[in-house]
């Protein structure tokens, strides 16, 4: 493998590019120095100084529970489109579909931020619902967007494997809705657990679309953490970054390890 | 008649919710544009108004756009958005495609691995992954720290704030998003092409620029739109780590917005954003049309 070795040296400095901040963070969150640069000696003071930080982990309590909501609702909606997109043919304006579903993937945030906020002056002017702004609009904005990488997640499932066991069903006389439930549901279940996780993902790590469609008294955890960093950083924000990173890593472990279980090689 | 109205059903649910959370909000930010601001709550003026004859009046302000052409202030923002995004987008280029080529042509049963490293960092907080940044290439900050240790530099280099901090956050968060449809194209390439070319004495170079290369365009330009569109808008990069000049059509969107409270000029900003837009988006999507066929 000539040709591959060469290529290992780009590979080894993006990788190196990619976890060097990373691991630099986790190095300094067990720093003992309240300065962000000289490593003093080893402490874990900074983690009990994150845990006694109110603000902060208020809203990382806020963000969690928007990020549930919003997850399971962009995947009850991404799951029907996606399956829409991948199953249903040519319907009437499905390039219309198409286009409004993959449109928040590479949307700006800050147009569709400003945007929901009006749509969401508009509702409240005209209907008096929602009444004010906070984590019902925070959830709502987020699962239209969560929505549509549950819909590319689940399409692309959809389309990987062919559909002779949906047919064999219906051939047996199973109605289409039972088709869906025991035949496809089964069939795309980790594509579905992976939109969540994603929509789930999106939504904790959002600043600006939250920023525009949040209300007082309704900071997330990337709107606390930015208004921090712009005040200067300080290393109890590393050690989050840690807990995350830490979080992340055993998740995706033990995935890899429900998805995988027996594979050789 | 009965498979016609489950059809529907099924269609009826998402369509709605994007319709009234993703279009309707458009139509509401263009109407908004052309109104003037206020003092009120909301802070614009209604375009439909009754008379004094008791007939409705459509006022449409143009204002805002025509700030747009005559104060160089939000046309170089706009111009300059564009050029960072093509410059992001370029870097994102020259760094990920080794990346992917190298993933691709790995031994199979370390590519899973290598792509989800690829992918790891991006599920870990974008904001904090920023801050990183904040920490190594500050006055005092691991950097310079690192250079004035091995006698480099005396000085500190002004590094945070600068074109350069801009372009190195923006590359390092977007660079996910350059090395998956990348890898994407690089991984169904025939292996046997690559073989072919260098039986008939090509060199490396050449079957990779003749070869390989072309063969691997629908990626280039999917990875381009998918790093280029969204950083023309981006805001959190250059607020945290570029400089004051870095004023590019996000960041002034966001602080008509949020400081200024100037709500119609914010929304004629997304328009005029939308309007650049538009042309790569509908480019992107024909594409991601064509490939989920």
């Amino acid at each position: 493998m000539r040709r591959a070795s060469r290529l290992a040296v780009p590979l080894g400095l993006g990788f190196a590019f990619l976890y060097l901040p990373i691991l630099l963070m986790v190095l300094f969150s067990f720093n003992d120095s309240r300065l962000v640069t000289s490593f003093t000696g080893f402490s874990t003071r900074w983690y009990f100084a994150l845990w006694e930080n109110e603000a902060l982990m208020g809203a990382a309590v806020l963000s969690l529970r928007i990020a549930a909501v919003s997850a399971t609702m962009a995947t009850l909606l991404g799951v029907v489109a996606g399956f829409a997109l991948a199953r249903m043919g040519r319907f009437r304006g499905r390039a219309a579909f198409a286009g409004a579903m993959a449109a928040p993937l590479v949307m700006p945030e800050v147009i569709t931020g400003l945007s929901l906020l009006l749509m969401f002056v508009a509702m409240e002017q005209a209907f008096g619902f929602p009444a004010g702004r906070g984590a019902d609009t925070v959830a709502i904005a987020h699962a239209t967007f969560g929505a549509a990488y549950v819909a590319v997640v689940v399409q692309a499932r959809l389309a990987d494997f062919d559909t002779s066991l949906e047919e064999a069903a219906m051939d047996l006389g199973a109605r289409p809705w039972k088709v869906f439930f025991l035949i496809t549901l089964p069939l795309i279940a980790p594509a579905i657990a992976a939109g969540w996780l994603l929509a789930f993902t999106l939504s904790l790590d959002d600043l600006v679309i939250a920023s525009f469609v949040s209300g007082p008294g309704a900071s997330t955890l990337p709107m606390v953490i930015f208004s921090a960093v712009r005040l200067g950083l300080t290393p109890d924000l590393y050690a989050l970054a840690t807990l995350l990173v830490a979080v992340v890593a055993i998740g995706i472990g033990i995935a890899a390890w429900v998805a995988f279980p027996r594979r050789p090689g | 008649m009965k498979g016609r109205l489950g059809r529907a059903i099924v269609l009826a649910l998402p369509w709605s919710w994007m319709a009234l959370f993703f279009v309707v909000p458009f139509l509401i930010v263009l109407t908004i544009a052309f109104a003037e601001p206020s003092e009120g709550l909301p802070p614009y003026t209604p375009l439909l108004r009754w008379s004094e004859e008791g007939g409705p009046v459509i006022q449409l302000n143009l204002a805002n756009f025509r700030l747009f052409l005559e104060d160089p202030f939000y046309l170089e923002a706009g111009l300059r958005s564009l050029r960072v995004a093509a410059i992001s987008a370029t870097l994102c280029l020259l760094i990920g495609y080794p990346m992917a080529l190298a993933i691709a042509r790995a031994p199979e049963r370390w590519r899973a691995t290598l792509l989800m490293l690829v992918i790891l960092p991006f599920w870990t907080s974008f904001l904090l992954r920023i801050t990183a940044w904040i920490g190594i290439l500050q006055d005092q900050g691991w950097l310079n720290s690192a250079l004035m240790a091995l006698g480099v530099i005396r000085e500190p280099l002004r590094l945070l704030y600068t074109d350069f901090a801009l372009y190195i956050g923006i590359t390092y968060c977007y660079l996910p998003f350059m090395v998956l449809p990348l890898y994407a194209t690089l991984s169904k390439l025939d292996p046997a092409l690559l073989e072919a070319a260098e039986d008939l004495g090509a060199r490396p170079w050449r079957a990779f620029l003749q070869v390989t290369l072309p063969l691997s365009m629908p990626g280039v330009v999917a990875g381009f739109l998918l790093v280029f569109i969204p950083v023309v808008g981006e805001f959190v990069i250059p607020e945290l780590l570029g400089g004051p000049g870095a004023q590019l059509i996000g960041r002034v969107l966001w602080t008509e917005f949020f400081q200024n409270r100037d709500w119609p000029l914010a929304s004629a900003l997304a328009v005029v954003l939308l309007m650049i837009l538009v042309a790569p988006i509908a480019l992107f999507q024909a594409r991601a049309a064509r490939e989920g066929r």
